[in-house]
């Protein structure tokens, strides 16, 4: 294990195959603006052996090859371009994504807003008021986690996980919300449904954001919904 | 262009089309997910004179029933304890044959390993997602899942006559499951770290493509744990609330919040995913410069093994005279 300086950046050993880096240890916007600074950094100035990074909510994953480099030449690399790297706030992009909250598409809105306090109509207007980040995917391909859910609608998973919760589902958790790609299983609150498509294998990007864009949802009705929907 | 087609008989839950793996979408949430047992998916290829990486079958313990209907098409079985048989003629172990119409191939799961690959001469026609056949067993994406009913074709399918015959097995080393500590060894007591390293693990029945639940020695997380979840490679050893280590694996989930005591190291990996439910192992803990170590020595050892299959199958006479060298046994034949 290898500490850069008293805190942060800090450098840890994953296996023979990965160097994490630690930029803090709470989901923090700075954090996360420090990291995709490094995340940029080094994918325009990988080292041989580079596989792939993985960036989260306060650390990244640097993957290399056993093969064709080792540790020490991996934290030498990742300690150059931290001191160089900075927090330049990177280019993201600002998408906007329809939902319709319409109650079929949200069967856990009317729990999720008297927990809340709330009657539907509010909560709805304040997911809607969130600014999202794209913090990091995780869970199952193409589940982007958007953190910036408004407090007032902030509430812990619910109790039981439901199954078969279908592809396109908005599920919140905290401050948290994914639009989901797969029918799986999930404890959040179901809110509504996008017709848009996070996860679309045949397109030339086939995931419609990347870690650190920004997203701002727009209400659809269920008309303009099956209008827009694949 | 030839082309054979199978149909599938009898299939085991988590019967699926892999191939080398779907790299660089960690990001996207997407593991490469690929073989359980990477060494015995390099080697069926090999040794049946296929490219390096093409899609094959991964059998699972439920075991495989194929019926041959049109086409010829040699096959390499190489994995576990795995056996087959061809319209109830057992083959010996790890090995080469041929499939003809009509010809029907039983695979049982053996005395030992979970996961066993099937390499079928020519290119299996599998869909691609995201660029790869490999198949994500939770969602079914990729070249999919294999179930009774379902009708495989291989396109320039070749009997490959030449390549028939036994497989030598390729070496895995014995003993302790080697791991490096870590990332987050830091939130378990001192106590809890030597359990990890002198108590006996078994494998439970949680274990699928995604990872191996095993119950041991506790493992409680000392430090009040609020953790940002972060990513997660194969091999990583994460401890849940329970306090039992999970050790991920082909279709692990990319990133998460749970304290990750241990990485299995690459070296590793393919032996622990030919353990069963019930098998017991150890651990020890090397540092990430000697796992780097052991990852090369294996590779040179498994390159030097393809390169070994690749003359083709060896002739009787000749394994004979190989055992009787190693083994100090006068030749039977020419005493």
């Amino acid at each position: 294990m290898t500490t850069i300086g008293p805190s942060f950046p800090r450098l840890r050993a994953v296996g023979d195959s990965g160097l994490l880096v630690e930029f803090g240890d709470r989901i923090d916007k700075a954090v996360h603006n420090r990291l995709l600074a490094f995340d940029a950094a080094l994918q325009a100035d990988p080292f041989i052996g580079f596989t792939e990074a993985v960036p989260a909510y306060a650390s990244i994953l640097v993957g290399y090859d056993p093969l064709l480099t080792e540790p020490s030449a991996v934290e030498a690399h990742v300690a150059r371009l931290l001191d160089h790297c900075g927090t330049v706030d990177v280019p993201h992009r600002l998408h906007e994504l329809a939902v319709c909250y319409d109650r079929e598409f949200a069967p856990d809105l009317p729990a999720l807003a008297e927990r809340a306090g709330l009657s539907v109509e509010t909560a709805i207007a304040a997911h809607l008021a969130g600014d999202y980040r794209v913090f990091l995917y995780g869970f199952a391909p193409g589940y982007a986690y958007l953190g910036g859910v408004p407090e007032a609608i902030r509430l812990p998973r619910k109790a039981e996980p439901v199954r078969d919760v279908p592809a396109g589902s908005l599920i919140v958790a905290g401050p948290q919300c994914i639009v989901t790609t797969l029918t799986m299983p999930t404890g959040w609150w179901i809110i509504g449904r996008s017709p848009t498509p996070i996860l679309r294998a045949q397109a030339e990007r086939p995931f419609l954001f990347d870690v650190g864009d920004r997203v701002r949802f727009r209400r659809i009705d269920r008309a303009e919904y099956e209008r827009l929907a694949p | 262009m030839s082309r054979a087609v199978l149909i599938v008989e009898q299939a085991g839950a988590l019967t699926t089309v892999q191939n080398g793996g779907r790299r660089g979408l960690l990001r996207y949430g997407v593991p490469a997910s690929g073989p359980m047992d990477r060494a015995a998916f390099a080697i069926a290829n090999a040794a049946i004179g296929n490219p390096p990486g093409s899609a094959a079958i991964e059998v699972s313990p439920g075991g495989l029933v194929l019926r041959c209907i049109e086409g010829a098409v040699g096959f390499a079985l190489v994995g576990g304890g795995f056996s087959a048989a061809i319209d109830g003629r057992a083959l010996n172990g790890w090995s080469a044959a041929m499939l003809t119409p009509g010809a029907r191939l039983t695979i049982r799961a053996g005395e030992w390993g979970s996961w066993a690959c099937l390499a079928l001469a020519g290119a299996l026609a599998a869909p691609l997602w995201l660029g790869s056949r490999a198949t994500h067993a939770a969602s079914g994406l990729g070249g999919g899942m294999i179930v009774a009913g379902a009708r495989i074709e291989i396109e320039d399918a070749a009997p490959r006559e030449n390549r028939l015959g036994p497989i030598a097995p390729f070496p895995e080393e014995q003993g302790a499951m080697r791991l490096v500590l870590g990332p987050q060894d830091r939130f378990f007591s001192p106590e809890t770290i030597a359990a990890l390293l002198t108590g006996t693990f078994r494998v439970t029945p949680a274990c699928d493509r995604m990872g191996y639940r095993l119950k041991g020695p506790a493992l409680p997380v000392a430090a009040l744990l609020d953790m940002p979840s972060e990513a997660l490679p194969r091999g990583a050893v994460q401890v849940a609330g329970h306090g039992d280590p999970t050790v991920l694996l082909a279709d692990h989930q990319t990133t998460g919040g749970y304290p990750k005591i241990a990485t299995l190291i690459s070296a590793d990996q393919d032996r622990f995913a030919q353990l069963r439910p019930g098998d017991p192992l150890t651990f020890h803990a090397i540092d990430a410069d000697a796992a780097v170590a052991l990852a090369r020595k294996r590779h040179t050892a498994l390159t030097r093994h393809i390169e070994m299959l690749a003359k083709g199958p060896v002739p009787l006479s000749e394994r004979l005279a190989r055992t009787n060298l190693v083994g100090g046994v006068v030749d039977a034949l020419h005493p």
